[in-house]
């Protein structure tokens, strides 16, 4: 009895060690966005912004974070349970060649299904929560924002700028002002995807989808890509979006109104 | 041993090997499609070919033949049509002659679907034929339709047979509660069938009736709405993972206990906890295909928390699976070890699966390579292990013989290397955002390392896969006489002569009141 306790209790301890290591790994490398964040909890680095816009994707990178630390502790602690079962209860000459699994009482075989579910549906409500409170930074649009319609078709993304300023795979916007997208498209499903920014929307004919990002650099590029099947040259279907300082755009917005300009 | 016994047979055994055949090709011809696909990726630009529908059809035949003709009829027409009726105590199915009905509707869907790459206009509308694409594409959009509602109705008629076998064609003394966990799960995995496949035949339906009869139940311009079958598509399509998941689980319960030798951990909450809970949950979770489809905020947001919930019935029957090694007599033969490994793989696909379940951290994920990688570990590769571990499992009662230890192993682990080379790639540079469904990658030149690894994963896949198939053909013809119970295994299936005779038994059995199929070492 005594030989089996320390079995549990050094498998157990291998498990927390194991999983501590890989937790403090993936901690170090989202410092990042931990700092980003104000080195505060995801719910109170998104709910501070008084005054100023709360911008997504750190948020998103935030949360993706969290939840790898989560997947990855439930992983290290099942996979080594697991290991270690294959290991300790390999069959050896002279031991037992049949199994002695347990006869479950029936409090026993309530409480293996009370107990996991209430563990796994605390984590699912954990994280179901966090996902909820970004999912709305996602969806509330700031309301000083510079509006653009998006026109997605076989392939390109054609915008219309307020001031009827179009252009075509380049989307021109300025530092620190939100961007939103109501998007449609003439043809086929498209979606505006804009890895840089964590987000992305489908746009299709005869419904109106929206998508907004903060751009905070100026003088940055970012890629646009289509990330929904939209047919033969699907995967030539790219852009760019370009932030310019609030000046240069203000600059290259008053020169175009209701001009078109195309870029190759 | 005539063709004519074999192409008007009703035994369900002969059946079941006729549905091995038929989904084993369907597996070698997509397998070899996924093998072209990395090859074209293997740089950026054009490689091996120039044309960029060439690629999409690749893609559309890798998806659908994978899982229209090699996972379900694998798992739904194979085994259970090999094993349900052996393992209840049963002569035969209950409708022999709807049985061999079925089986020949798969082969014409099988045809059907390899008929891709003979026409002139093959279908490039990806195995999911969103419209408005494929009502617009020049690809031959009727056959994608015909191939689903075919493979389909076979699905449906064999789901008819196998819940009234199980129901009534029990042996004495077999009570529900000693049913195999494989039986339970492929009873689930049919139920599953009947609801959700005709709604899957209805979508599709739609499509080929917009694109060639003129309606326009797709089409905005006339009222007609895009989303309306994405809705209807993933309503079927998210239950069909299950219909997968459900059979391939219940073979890993078999394996798991057999070479264990010992019962099942809290076998009842493995099926009522476990496949009842995903019965109950796997209509309710489809809008997480459409994160980021232009769906209401709200259906969005509920839908996170039934997609989140699903990891309960799932880690019940999970810890039903490791509980069973606990004080087990674990050995290692070749069906044991890939039963383990999918263990290890199901467990990252699954945990993988958890962010794609949150709404918000999806609005980067969806359809990227993150995607792609995480349902190739927890569905596509796991279902593939598991359909292989059971081959391998019921190859001596299905031959006579027994296949190459040696070659079995090594196999497996070729396989097992291969696979993790290419998917955990896959994860990480989707992460990173690289697009799904890309011929060509030049914004993303970046990635050009890690898809050169890939490619030289996937043979690596492709050799582990081959030598398993060999393995089989060689056993089956020459390999050493097995025995008629070469594993130890309490299931009924084995306490009859091996290969089984037509008829199964030369009596019919009964089990005694101790008897369950996982009875070992009772004290």
């Amino acid at each position: 009895m005594n030989r089996k306790l320390k079995h549990w209790a050094g498998s157990a301890l291998i498990a927390l060690l194991s999983g501590g290591v890989i937790a403090a790994a993936a901690a170090a490398q989202s410092s990042e966005a931990v700092s980003e964040a104000g080195g505060k909890s995801l719910v109170q680095y998104l709910q501070k912004g008084e005054g100023r816009i709360t911008d997504p994707a750190p948020g998103w990178d935030y949360l993706w974070t969290e939840v790898i630390i989560d997947i990855t502790v439930i992983g290290i602690l099942f996979a080594l349970m697991t290991a270690y079962f294959i290991w300790r209860y390999r069959r050896v000459p002279g031991g037992p060649t049949v199994g002695s699994g347990p006869t479950l009482s029936t409090a026993a075989a309530v409480g293996w299904v009370v107990i996991p579910t209430f563990v796994f549906m605390a984590d699912d409500f954990f994280i179901a929560a966090n996902g909820w409170v970004l999912w709305n930074k996602y969806r509330d649009v700031p309301a000083e924002r510079l509006e653009v319609q998006l026109e997605s078709g076989m392939y390109s993304w054609d915008y219309t700028y307020p001031n009827g300023a179009r252009t075509q795979n380049e989307l021109i916007v300025p530092a620190g002002k939100p961007v939103l997208l109501r998007m449609t498209s003439r043809d086929t499903l498209h979606s505006h995807f804009i890895p840089d920014f964590r987000v992305k929307e489908d746009s299709m004919p005869g419904r109106v989808t929206y998508l907004w990002f903060l751009p905070r650099e100026a003088g940055k590029e970012h890629v646009i890509t289509c990330a929904e099947y939209c047919g033969v040259m699907h995967s030539y279907m790219a852009g760019r979006v370009i932030v310019k300082t609030p000046e240069e755009f203000k600059a290259w917005y008053d020169a175009t109104g209701d001009s078109t300009r195309k870029s190759s | 041993m005539n063709l004519k016994e074999w192409i008007f047979t009703t035994d369900h055994k002969r059946v079941g090997v006729l549905y091995l055949i038929g989904s084993i090709a369907a597996f070698i011809v997509a397998g070899v499609m996924a093998l072209l696909m990395r090859l074209e990726l293997s740089a950026v630009g054009p490689t091996i070919t120039s044309n960029p529908t060439s690629y999409n059809v690749w893609l559309y035949a890798h998806g659908a033949v994978m899982i229209l003709g090699f996972q379900i009829p694998a798992l739904t027409g194979f085994f259970a049509n090999y094993c349900i009726p052996l393992m209840i105590g049963a002569k035969d199915v209950a409708f022999p002659r709807v049985n061999a009905l079925s089986v020949w509707l798969f082969y014409v869907g099988i045809v059907l679907a390899l008929l891709t790459f003979f026409v002139p206009d093959p279908p490039d509308v990806m195995w999911t034929g969103y419209p408005p694409y494929s009502t617009i594409t020049t690809g031959n959009t009727a056959l994608y339709t015909f191939t689903v509602l075919i493979l389909g109705f076979a699905s449906i008629i064999g789901g008819v047979n196998f819940l009234t076998t199980i129901a009534y064609m029990r042996a004495p003394g077999l009570t529900w509660n000693k049913l195999n966990i494989f039986v339970w799960c492929t009873l689930a995995a049919f139920v599953l069938q009947l609801i959700f496949v005709p709604v899957l035949g209805t979508a599709v339906t739609l499509i080929s009736m917009d694109k060639y009869l003129g309606t326009h139940f797709f089409d905005p311009t006339r009222g007609g709405d895009v989303l309306t079958y994405q809705n209807l598509f993933w309503f079927y399509s998210h239950p069909a993972v299950y219909v997968i998941f459900l059979p391939f689980f219940g073979v890993l319960f078999e394996i798991v206990a057999t070479f264990a030798k010992n019962r099942v951990f809290n076998y009842k909450a493995v099926v009522f906890g476990g496949i009842g809970g995903i019965v109950l949950l796997a209509g309710e979770v489809w809008v997480h295909h459409l994160y980021v489809s232009g769906m209401v905020d709200w259906i969005r947001v509920g839908q996170m928390v039934t997609t989140l919930l699903i990891s309960v019935p799932v880690g019940l029957m999970l810890i039903g699976l490791v509980g069973t090694l606990y004080k087990g007599s674990i050995t290692f033969e070749t069906p044991m070890l890939y039963a383990l490994g999918v263990l290890f793989l199901f467990l990252i696909g699954g945990l993988t699966g958890i962010p794609l379940a949150v709404t918000s951290l999806t609005l980067h994920l969806s359809d990227t390579y993150y995607v792609v990688g995480h349902f190739h570990y927890v569905m596509a590769v796991a279902g593939t292990f598991s359909i292989f571990a059971g081959v391998y499992y019921w190859f001596p009662k299905m031959t006579g013989r027994m296949y190459n230890e040696f070659w079995g192993k090594l196999g497996f682990w070729i396989t097992f290397v291969g696979t993790n080379i290419v998917f955990w790639t896959m994860m990480d540079i989707g992460v990173k955002g690289m697009p799904r469904r890309y011929y060509d990658y030049a914004h993303f030149a970046q990635f050009e390392p890690a898809h050169k690894l890939m490619t030289i994963g996937a043979v690596i896949l492709g050799v582990g896969f081959a030598i398993a198939l060999l393995n089989w053909i060689i056993g089956a013809i020459k390999g050493k006489p097995a025995g008629n119970n070469p594993w130890g295994s309490m299931s009924l299936e084995w306490t009859t002569v091996s290969p089984p005779p037509h008829g199964n038994w030369p009596s019919p059995p009964s089990v005694s009141e101790e008897w369950t199929p996982y009875a070992y070492g009772r004290r």
